[in-house]
């Protein structure tokens, strides 16, 4: 090990050329991972800040809030099954919003609830709302009065709430009645009679899973899914998520290809000191150990300095670019380069034990 | 105990009709103090019998015996091993690592075989004072002379404390003024230290430092010296 990190020490110009191509590669696999992440929060961050057991749609609705209508009936039923402690409405309906200072409208996602959430308070008096803090950045301020849909029903905002955008669009938590409003005013076609919701929220003791399955078998008509399952489920997420993993997991087969490429072109330039070295008395084992410790330093160096980057273009990016970076995507970005990096070098093993220890005798006859 | 023996060795590369034989019942012994010198045309098989010698290389046939090792019957794994522990090498050109100062040239070996550092170290400093080279141990091979550089290479070979060292065409890279200046030191390294030496050369000028000349043609030792 001592010999290969003398080499990098002392001849790092030899390993610039991988380690610039693989700083770039960092930067794209955390940008993308940064923007998948920010798009992620985006679309389902409303439902994330629900802190429920189980969401519970109509049967018929394809796990859609837009599409799905659950009445008091059913309400009743999953309020009856065993495990489940509170049973809340949420509905919501994406309209434009005018505030006082905007020349241009926002978009929103108003969001009628029954009970307080994880993220968001009791719900306020009608007329009044708890906007996401994204919608500080379009120039709202708490006292400020939005007008909300075709109608521009006026909603006071109250106070801010964190990480509760809904498809993209910050959420405006609204009581029961300014919902139902907005709803009948923007959609006509879409109006709910009192007591009918788009969505149950469950809350119950014991596993998620084995509660929605519960609900599943003992109310007709209805489907239910846990957070997570719901999660996944919302408009678009899944595709996106999907895409976006299909893009950072072809781009670390590039890094192991890089690394593979450029070992396997050290290897062949360095057969003369590797024989000699196996002649000394090293092992297949020592030399080619060598040559992962150098590609792991060189993508760890290229995750030092691509991580620095990457941080810098996020906390450079617009707000309207949703590149969010979390340490946990530092963290697995790391393990995933570092461990391309070691199975790409491993491609080298073959070649280094064919290395001929006698090749470095020889020329006299 | 003689440092090599070798008794009726062969070396066949290839099969059938594409077989070449490149020793032929080679019979050799040289004593454990004993400075060789082996020559012969390009092609004689003076590089299989240095790189057999050395477990660098196994025998097709025959018994090879360096010091207490019966090293014709060891596999790959202990050949490594004892060429890391018992046996020096020099080769053409010295052939050091460019990115290593001359001291870390020398402690390779010990690092290989996972040798006390700071026992290495002072091994090290010893054996380039030795070779007159204390005050150049941190330069690195491209700022030391081509008689400089073969020193180092010497002391490597020598760092293991090896029972057999073998040159391979130590003086090819110098002129013979500065080739004639190795030999006397290689002569009075080995001398110096009772180790057991085969200095493989296509020179014969150089050969009148060596107790013994040993010629090989056509796979065969043709003349065993006096």
């Amino acid at each position: 090990m001592r010999l290969a990190w003398r080499e990098l020490v002392r001849r790092p110009s030899r390993f610039i050329v991988a380690g610039g191509a693989l700083t770039l590669l960092v930067i794209l696999l955390l940008v993308l991972g940064g923007l998948l992440d920010g798009l992620t929060a985006a679309s389902t961050g409303a439902y994330r800040s629900l802190g429920v057991e189980a969401i519970v749609y109509s049967g018929e609705s394809r796990a859609s809030l837009l599409r799905s209508r659950i009445g008091p009936e059913e309400r009743a039923q999953v309020a009856g099954v065993p495990g489940v402690l509170a049973v809340h409405g949420i509905g919501v309906a994406l309209v434009a919003g005018w505030g006082p200072r905007a020349a241009e409208p926002v978009d929103l996602a108003v969001l009628g609830y029954g009970a307080p959430t994880a993220a968001v308070p009791s719900p306020p008096e009608p007329g009044t709302g708890f906007a996401d803090r994204t919608l500080a950045e379009e120039g709202l301020r708490v006292g400020d009065t939005v007008e909300v849909g075709p109608a521009r029903v006026p909603v006071r905002i109250v106070g801010w709430v964190d990480g509760t955008r809904y498809l993209a669009q910050p959420g405006l938590w609204v009581a029961e009645a300014t919902w139902r409003q907005v709803l009948a005013t923007a959609r006509p076609d879409a109006v709910l009679s009192p007591g009918v919701w788009q969505a149950l929220l469950v809350q119950g003791r014991g596993d998620p899973a084995e509660l929605a399955a519960r609900i599943d078998r003992s109310v007709r008509g209805v489907l239910a899914l846990t957070l997570d399952e719901a999660i996944s489920r919302l408009p678009g997420v899944e595709a996106q998520r999907t895409t976006f993993l299909q893009i950072i997991g072809v781009t670390v087969v590039v890094v192991g290809l890089v690394v593979a490429l450029f070992f396997a072109l050290v290897v062949l330039e360095r057969v003369g000191m590797l024989g000699m070295l196996k002649a000394l008395g090293a092992s297949g084992w020592q030399l080619a150990g060598a040559l992962v410790f150098q590609a792991v330093m060189v993508a760890g160096g290229a995750l030092v300095v691509g991580g620095i980057a990457s941080v810098g273009l996020a906390l450079a990016a617009p707000a309207g670019i949703p590149l969010e970076l979390y340490p946990s995507r530092l963290v697995t970005t790391a393990v995933a380069v570092l461990a391309a990096a070691t199975l790409g070098s491993a491609l080298s093993f073959r070649r280094v034990a064919r290395i001929d220890p006698a090749s470095a005798v020889g020329g006299g006859g | 105990m003689p440092a090599l023996e070798m008794k009726d060795v062969r070396k066949v590369y290839g099969s059938g009709e594409q077989a070449v034989v490149a020793l032929d019942h080679v019979t050799l012994t040289v004593a454990d103090d004993e400075f060789v010198a082996l020559v012969g045309p390009s092609g004689s098989g003076k590089t299989t019998l240095l790189s057999i010698a050395g477990g660098l290389l196994r025998p097709t046939e025959g018994i090879v015996r360096v010091g207490p090792h019966r090293i014709d019957e060891y596999g790959p794994k202990e050949l490594t091993r004892f060429r890391r522990e018992f046996v020096g090498f020099v080769f053409q050109g010295a052939n050091l690592v460019p990115f290593l100062t001359a001291r870390e040239n020398l402690l390779v070996v010990s690092e290989l075989a996972g040798a006390d550092r700071r026992h290495a170290r002072a091994r090290a400093d010893r054996l380039l004072d030795e070779l007159g080279l204390g005050g150049k141990a941190d330069r690195l091979p491209a700022q030391l002379s081509g008689g400089e550089r073969q020193r180092v290479a010497i002391g490597r070979a020598l760092m293991n404390e090896p029972e057999l060292v073998l040159f391979d065409e130590p003086t090819s890279s110098l002129d013979s003024h500065l080739g004639e200046q190795v030999m006397q030191l290689i002569r009075s390294e080995v001398k110096g230290r009772g180790t057991a030496a085969i200095v493989v050369t296509h020179d014969r000028r150089m050969t009148h430092v060596a107790d013994r000349t040993v010629e090989i043609s056509d796979g065969r030792l043709v003349d065993q010296g006096a």
